[in-house]
Formats: C-alpha cells, sequence, structure tokens
C-alpha cells in the first residue's frame, strides 16, 4: 500500500530544529482526530461500496426537524433496496428549508410540518404535487417536579411556567388552535389562563421540549414524535382528541431537482407500508384514519 | 541622482500602498457586501412595515435597557479585574485571563445551556440561590446574565491590554510624590487607560446588543421581558422573511447611531489622557 498520500515523507521532511515531541504530539492530534471521525460515522453510518462505480447519485432530502428520527430510519430501510444511492438529509424548521429551497438550494424533496410551507412552494411552482405522508399529534409534556400535580389536559390552566411554540410556528399555531377548542368546550377562560402562565414563547418544538426535559419549565406542548424521543425525562399527558389539532405532514419532489427519478422512489417508500410502520414507529399517525382516542 | 533617488523611493511607497490598500480594500467589499445586499434587499416600504410591526417597539426598548445595565456591570466590575489581572504576574493570572476569555469561543447557545446548567431551576447553584420552584430563567434578568456572559469577555480583553500598556514609571513616580495607591488608580491609570477602556467598552456593548443564542437558551423568548431585538428578528422570520429584514435594518441603524454617538462623546478622551499623562511626567530635562 504505498498510497501518494501516506505521510513518512512529510514526517521526514521536518527540519532537524523540531522538539522531539511535535510528531509525538502530532501523532496524539491524528488519535484525536481518528476518534472524532469515529464519533460522527454513529451519527451517518459509512456507506457501503457503490456494487457500480459510476453510477452512485446522492439524494438531498430538505426535512422538518421532527422527521430526523424517523427518516434516519427509513433510511436504512431504503438503503436496502437502492445501495446505489447516497441519502443526505438537510433537517431544521420547515419556514427555513423554504427560505432556502426559494434560494435555490439543491434539493431534491421536501417534507414539510406543516401544510402552509408546503402551499406557498407549491404556488410558485418551486414543487411537484404534495402528498400527505404522516399525521404528529400534539401532547402536553410535563417536567418530572410537575408530574403530579398535571395528570389531565385541563390542569393545564392551573400550572405555572409554561412554555409553548411562538403563534407563528407550527407547533404555536396548533397550539393556539386546540387553546381555542378548549375554551368553547372546557371553561371559556381556558386559553387565557393558560397564557398568562406562559414564560416564553420557543422559535421551534426541540426548544420548547428542551426547557421541559430541563425542568426549567413545568409544562409545554410538543408534537408526541419529539415526547416519545425525550422519553424518560418527562411525562406525557395526551389532548383528548376532539380538542387536538392533528400537524399534517406534506412530501413533495422539488422542480427541477437534480435526481428527480431518485426523488420519486423515496416519496414511494415512505408511502409504502414498510415507510409508513417505520414511521409509525416513530410515534406518527398514518395520513388518514379516525384520531386516536 | 539624488533625484532619481528619491522617484525611486516614492515608487516605491506607491507600490506598497497600492498592494496592502488592495488586500485590505478585499476584506472592507467581503465586510461591506452583506450588509448592502440587507439594504438593497429591502424597499423603503418594508422597512416602515417593518418599523411599524408590533413586536419591533417593545424588543428594542428591551435591548437598550438590558445591554445598558449589562454594559454598567461589565464595566463597573470588569475595570477591577482588567486591573488586577494586568498588575498581577502569578501564575494564576494567566490562568485567570484565559478562563475569562472562554466564552468568546464558547457557541452562545452552548453559553446558554451552560447558564442552565449552572443557574437554572435544577443547576447546580439552585439550592442556595432561589426557593424551591423558582429560578432565574425567563426573567429579564436572565437576559441581562446572558448578555454579560458572552460580552464581558471582550471588555475584560481590552481593559487589560490597556492597563499594561500604561508606562509603569508613570505609576511608580506617582507613588513617589506621595500620591496613594486609590488616587494612582483613579487620577492616573484610569485616565490613561481610558481609550483602551472605552474601545473594549463598546466592542462589549455591540456584542451584547447582537447577542442570540444564549438569550433564547437561558431567558427564553417572550414579547416584553425577554424577547430582544435579535429574538424578535428570529421570531419575524417564522413568519415573514421581509419584516425579518426590515427589523435587522433597524438593529443596524440603532448600533451604528450609537456607536457614532459613543464615539463622538469620547473623542476628547485622547487628550485627556495625554493631559494626565503629561501632569504625572514631566518631560525629561524640566527637573
Amino acid at each position: 500500500m504505498s498510497s501518494p498520500l501516506s505521510p513518512e515523507p512529510i514526517l521526514s521532511s521536518t527540519p532537524l530544529s523540531r522538539p522531539r515531541f511535535s510528531l509525538r504530539r502530532r501523532l496524539w492530534w491524528c488519535a484525536a482526530l481518528v476518534l472524532l471521525s469515529n464519533c460522527q460515522q454513529k451519527e451517518a453510518p459509512a456507506l457501503p461500496p457503490a456494487p457500480v462505480p459510476g453510477a452512485q447519485q446522492t439524494l438531498t432530502i430538505f426535512a422538518a426537524a421532527s422527521l430526523r428520527e424517523a427518516f434516519g430510519s427509513l433510511r436504512d430501510e431504503f438503503k436496502e433496496t437502492h445501495a446505489n444511492l447516497e441519502i443526505v438529509f438537510n433537517f431544521a424548521g420547515s419556514q427555513d428549508l423554504r427560505t432556502q429551497i426559494e434560494h435555490a438550494a439543491p434539493a431534491d424533496v421536501f417534507a414539510s410540518a406543516d401544510q402552509k410551507n408546503m402551499h406557498e412552494l407549491q404556488q410558485a411552482s418551486m414543487v411537484g404535487t404534495p402528498v400527505v405522508f404522516a399525521r404528529n399529534e400534539p401532547v402536553v409534556v410535563v417536567a418530572r417536579e410537575s408530574a403530579a400535580s398535571l395528570g389531565s389536559f385541563a390542569e393545564l390552566a392551573d400550572v405555572t411556567r409554561i412554555v409553548l411554540g411562538a403563534p407563528d410556528v407550527p407547533i404555536g399555531r396548533y397550539t393556539g388552535q386546540l387553546l381555542d377548542n378548549a375554551a368553547r368546550s372546557l371553561a371559556p377562560d381556558f386559553r387565557q389562563r393558560v397564557e398568562a402562565n406562559v414564560v416564553s414563547r420557543e422559535l421551534d418544538v426541540r426548544q420548547v421540549l428542551n426547557k421541559v426535559a430541563l425542568g426549567e419549565a413545568n409544562a409545554g406542548v410538543v408534537y408526541r414524535t419529539d415526547a416519545q424521543s425525550a422519553q424518560g425525562k418527562l411525562s406525557i399527558v395526551s389532548i383528548p382528541a376532539e380538542l387536538n389539532v392533528l400537524a399534517e405532514y406534506p412530501i413533495a419532489p422539488v422542480s427541477g431537482a437534480p435526481h428527480a427519478a431518485a426523488a420519486a422512489e423515496w416519496v414511494k417508500f415512505v408511502l409504502s407500508p414498510a415507510g409508513q410502520a417505520l414511521l409509525q414507529q416513530a410515534g406518527f399517525l398514518a395520513p388518514a384514519g379516525p384520531p386516536p382516542t | 541622482m539624488t533625484s532619481r533617488l528619491a522617484q525611486r523611493l516614492v515608487r516605491r511607497q506607491r507600490l506598497q500602498r497600492a498592494v496592502l490598500g488592495g488586500l485590505g480594500g478585499l476584506l472592507l467589499v467581503f465586510l461591506a457586501l452583506p450588509v448592502l445586499g440587507l439594504l438593497a434587499g429591502t424597499s423603503w416600504a418594508d422597512f416602515c412595515a417593518g418599523l411599524a410591526h408590533p413586536l419591533v417597539w417593545p424588543a428594542l426598548r428591551l435591548s437598550l435597557l438590558t445591554t445598558l445595565v449589562s454594559l454598567v456591570v461589565t464595566v463597573v466590575l470588569g475595570t477591577p479585574l482588567s486591573w488586577t489581572l494586568a498588575q498581577a504576574e502569578r501564575r494564576w493570572a494567566r490562568a485567570a485571563e484565559t478562563l475569562v476569555q472562554l466564552p468568546i469561543v464558547i457557541p452562545p447557545a452552548v453559553a446558554g445551556i451552560a447558564l442552565l446548567l449552572a443557574f437554572g431551576r435544577r443547576g447546580i447553584f439552585a439550592g442556595w440561590l432561589y426557593p424551591a420552584g423558582w429560578s432565574v430563567t425567563f426573567t429579564t434578568a436572565a437576559v441581562v446574565l446572558a448578555q454579560i456572559f458572552v460580552s464581558a469577555p471582550f471588555f475584560v480583553q481590552a481593559a487589560v491590554s490597556a492597563f499594561r500598556r500604561i508606562e509603569p514609571n508613570l505609576l511608580i513616580v506617582a507613588r513617589t510624590l506621595g500620591a496613594s495607591p486609590w488616587r494612582v488608580f483613579l487620577r492616573v491609570a484610569l485616565p490613561l487607560a481610558s481609550p483602551g477602556l472605552a474601545a473594549g467598552a463598546i466592542l462589549s456593548w455591540a456584542r451584547a446588543l447582537g447577542e442570540f443564542g444564549a438569550t433564547l437558551m437561558f431567558a427564553g423568548n417572550l414579547e416584553g421581558r425577554t424577547q430582544t431585538l435579535p429574538l424578535a428578528i428570529y421570531t419575524a422570520l417564522e413568519a415573514d422573511l421581509r419584516v425579518a429584514q426590515s427589523l435587522s435594518i433597524v438593529l443596524i441603524v440603532v448600533a451604528v447611531v450609537l456607536l457614532l454617538g459613543v464615539r463622538a462623546a469620547l473623542g476628547a478622551a485622547p487628550s485627556r489622557a495625554a493631559a494626565a499623562s503629561r501632569a504625572v511626567a514631566p518631560p525629561s530635562g524640566a527637573r
């Protein structure tokens, strides 16, 4: 193995005046780098070599942050039948992803956590026809400290230090709608009482989750998938189905995508029974059907 | 012969200016272009609409209030710290100086988490800082704490080097002339270091004004209480990019106005420092 990148020539050309330890130190750095690169591989498993060299394609998927865990396991399954496809994810807030696509980011597929951002892109003919592939159910998450005092959704009005999503981010919008529903059927001042105890309007759902998981806030409203990912650090209180507002997740190929055929394959896989099973394992609901009880 | 030499010298001088100016100009253009892009990408109507946005005024007021408080705290506590660090020659002082600079390299969001872990409700100091169930998180005071944490290092760094640049003989002479240590610090060291202190204060204040990540983590985002202008910009970004753009321009305008104002107010400072140095060190030979 005499690779042209072998380190020997570099080391032997080191001036003699250099102190002896610089080589050792360099080796330590190499060891540290190797360790670090190992850490990264845990996040993104190394890809098996392509069976046909040159046929390797890279499919770039822009997906809402709440899809991180689910799409990760979907990719592993998808790879088994599409070994020549490398899949790269860009997870962020749906609004940020939409802005990036509007500024011609090289995306093949867009999966949004709300209809609004997808709709805006569709209006501008920047994506193909979207299909709803999953739904997500808002739940109340409760910090350990307050688990005893908050056992049902109705008690949310009596809890202090509540954290919700900002009104313009999807989770905040759904929370506002379900609080309105609660005000209609539970108590007329339900929404005001809850909002009087709101200490922060977070900019994404993970921030809400973190504040509750760290115990800073007593309660918050997040998607069930997020709550499930933090299991053990907080308790989950379901919101009655008749009050709840389900988030619909649409997916669409991006217009003029560099890998249109592969993009269509991914969308098909997400909608297939195998893809749906993985999504539901992560806490998502099927795109249609009766709401959970 | 001499005139040819002079010409050569002038030509070399010009070449040097052109090369250095050209290199520096590259950076200037790179730094200016995004700001220009922001200005060009926002119409006057968008800007007016941004100013009228309900998030702007509470956020602007809160930003000015909190950065003012954190600036005062930083200067009042940071000046003695910098003087001490500049004077001390022991090892611990070097270690302390490095420690003070750490927040500059810590990503702001990590700084926010660190603040939570120290001063949050489950933080290591929660037990003896707060009554049970309470914490500083989500209050305006938390905004100030986050700003001090990320901005004070800039002040201390500038202040330490300003104090170090003082000619030590001036301080010794002042002492031999009978000035008390307090008087030396207040009447000699402070005036001499004041341009450096002012520059550090401006830098630190600017950093506090733009602070976003640590505030969001540690103080949350609630209009009128913890939502500073950068947080308002990010909140607006979720709804409408144009509103966020015009809020950003508001932030830039406020920063420019305040920076120019402070520069103008401090315009006299260097001459005062010079006067102080003349007062304590009469020119040699004027014995």
